[in-house]
């Protein structure tokens, strides 16, 4: 039951330099795929483009054709109330079932607020967020 | 002042004769050796077709690779029983070349270091602070006896800690410090930030680098001292091959030691008398390890005038490098060293790229290399991972610190005829 709702994230490795942003949106445009959410972490020199996009598998492989070093990561998007405090109640809960966030990235759009989280133990935490009236969202291609 | 005015003035004929005795004893040594006895039998020569000190021509070139390719003990030509020191030095891949000494042979080292350091002045009035690395680099213990010898008094504060190496300086009254240029202009740096003259201080010696003639003028006017090149390497006992006298002007090389040429490192040819190429010494008195013809790599040439200090002919101050060696902070350090760590980790691929810079007068290398497939979980923490335990790798193997910076694939440059891989940006000192 947890599957549906593992998002495959794609992470794409980027020296941190002018242009590579577009390069990678570019081949992205290219293959008409949609980014809804991205952030980019980035440490001593280089960073890691880390993107949900509708189709993740032709991202890899586009991507990877490009030369790209590219993997996917499994995250979870659960749904906020886009309103103050919204972050809040999610956090809590997170806390509250003692699961640790390595790190998220949020996005609000049309169909209200989306926080992007890659944690331990995620089907642990999908089942748990599920019990607590949680809502989550599911991968495009189960959509 | 002379240590040893016999030997340090000895007539040109009389050199001859003594260099002729020695080479033919030297080669006699030689033939101990498994490498030479082949050597010589490619080549087609035999110790007894040597009978004047030009047949020396005739004798094959001995290469570092050969040295690294003996490790750890192939070369020596004694019983290790009768060796009494080892030191190493670093090699062109994972294996460091290794160098051994007999009871003899430190004595020589120390004798040629107490030539020098008499030379310029120095004895048993002096404090002399030794600021190099004392270990297997034989810039420490080979300055610290010879110093000793002399009746200096000797302080073998090694490297590091800056403030307490001023403070020592200060405190102990030092006179005469032996350190790398680039160490010496760092002290300079930090005696200024806190405030200290070093009053005392009236000569420096600088060695394991190649250094400028603006470099001694800066040291000088910072440090106010008198600024001495000191030429060696490993192969040679260590430092204490070629020293500058009062005059400074070229290096005067022990030739009772050492027989130098130079030659065209392309075709091995010897140049004309005063034409600059690679300097191949052969030395004369070494028990251990003999050598015959070998390669230092270092451009130089010799100077023709008499010194009016009334020793023997000179070498000009060390131009640079013929190979594709690298000497950070006193360290050597070659390409192929590092491609070898690369090669046998598998999260990044074998391009690289070596950027080396003076930082606040200290030189730092940086390093590019490109990720693979197997390299990248996606997780940025598992890039830092790998980031530190290449560093760890290479400082393991290289013995210095380098900062690996992880770059995409295919990013780096291809080379199709000779590999351009080092960028040096730190210009001459």
């Amino acid at each position: 039951m947890e599957k549906p709702y593992i998002i495959k994230q794609i992470s794409i490795f980027s020296e941190n330099r002018p242009g590579r942003l577009a390069a990678i949106a570019g081949a992205l445009r290219d293959a008409e795929i949609n980014i809804f959410a991205f952030s980019i972490a980035e440490a001593n020199g280089f960073g890691v483009v880390r993107a949900l996009v509708d189709r993740p598998e032709d991202a890899h492989r586009r991507l990877t054709d490009l030369g790209f070093r590219v993997s996917f990561t499994e995250v979870i998007g659960i749904r906020m109330r886009d309103e103050p405090g919204g972050l809040s109640e999610i956090a809590s809960v997170l806390g509250d079932l003692g699961v640790n966030i390595e790190y998220a990235y949020a996005y609000s759009g049309r169909d209200g607020a989306i926080l992007i989280v890659r944690v331990d133990r995620i089907e642990d935490a999908i089942r748990q967020i599920l019990d607590r009236g949680g809502e989550l969202l599911k991968t495009p291609s189960s959509r | 002042m002379f240590w040893n005015r016999v030997m340090e003035t000895i007539r040109p004929e009389e050199l001859a004769d003594l260099q002729l005795k020695r080479l033919k004893w030297t080669l006699r040594q030689a033939q101990e050796v498994g490498l030479y006895q082949r050597k010589f039998r490619e080549a087609g020569v035999s110790p007894d077709d040597i009978r004047t000190l030009d047949d020396v021509e005739k004798l094959p070139f001995t290469y570092k690779s050969e040295l690294r390719a003996g490790y750890p003990f192939g070369l020596f030509a004694v019983p290790l029983r009768e060796i009494v020191r080892i030191h190493t030095t670093s090699g062109t891949t994972g294996k460091p070349t290794v160098v051994g000494y007999t009871c003899n042979d430190l004595e020589n080292w120390s004798e040629l270091i107490a030539r020098n350091m008499t030379m310029i002045g120095l004895g048993e009035d002096d404090i002399f602070q030794n600021a190099v690395n004392y270990g297997l680099f034989t810039g420490g213990l080979g300055f610290h006896y010879g110093a000793e010898k002399i009746g200096m008094t000797v302080i073998p504060s090694a490297t590091g800690n800056t403030r307490r190496q001023i403070e020592m300086i200060e405190d102990f009254g030092v006179t005469a410090i032996h350190c790398t240029p680039s160490y010496a202009l760092h002290l300079a740096e930090v005696a200024e930030s806190m405030g200290k003259t070093l009053d005392t201080l009236q000569t420096g010696i600088f060695g394991a680098e190649a250094w400028s003639e603006n470099m001694r003028v800066e040291l000088e006017r910072r440090l106010d001292l008198k600024a001495y090149d000191s030429y060696g390497l490993s192969e040679m006992y260590g430092p204490g091959v070629a020293f500058e006298c009062l005059e400074r002007s070229g290096l005067h090389l022990w030739h009772d030691f050492y027989l130098a040429e130079i030659i065209d490192s392309e075709t091995g040819e010897r140049l004309a008398p005063g034409e600059r190429g690679e300097l191949v010494i052969t030395p004369l008195t070494k028990e251990a390890l003999p050598l015959i013809r070998y390669r230092t790599g270092d451009v130089t040439r010799l100077i023709d005038n008499e010194c009016a200090c009334g020793r023997g002919q000179k070498i000009e101050k060390i131009t640079g490098r013929c190979d594709d060696m690298l000497v950070i902070r006193g360290i050597n350090v070659f390409p192929s060293q590092i491609e070898h760590v690369l090669r046998s980790l598998p999260e990044v691929g074998e391009q690289f790229m070596v950027y080396v810079d003076r930082v606040k007068h200290l030189d730092e290398m940086a390093i590019e290399v490109e990720m693979t497939r197997a390299g990248f979980s996606g997780e940025l923490k598992d890039l830092a991972r790998i980031q530190k335990m290449i560093a760890g790798e290479l400082q393991s193997a290289l013995g210095i610190r380098t900062s690996v910076k992880l770059v995409e694939p295919g990013s780096l440059p291809r080379f199709e005829g000779k590999a351009k891989r080092v960028v040096d940006r730190r210009g001459v000192l």
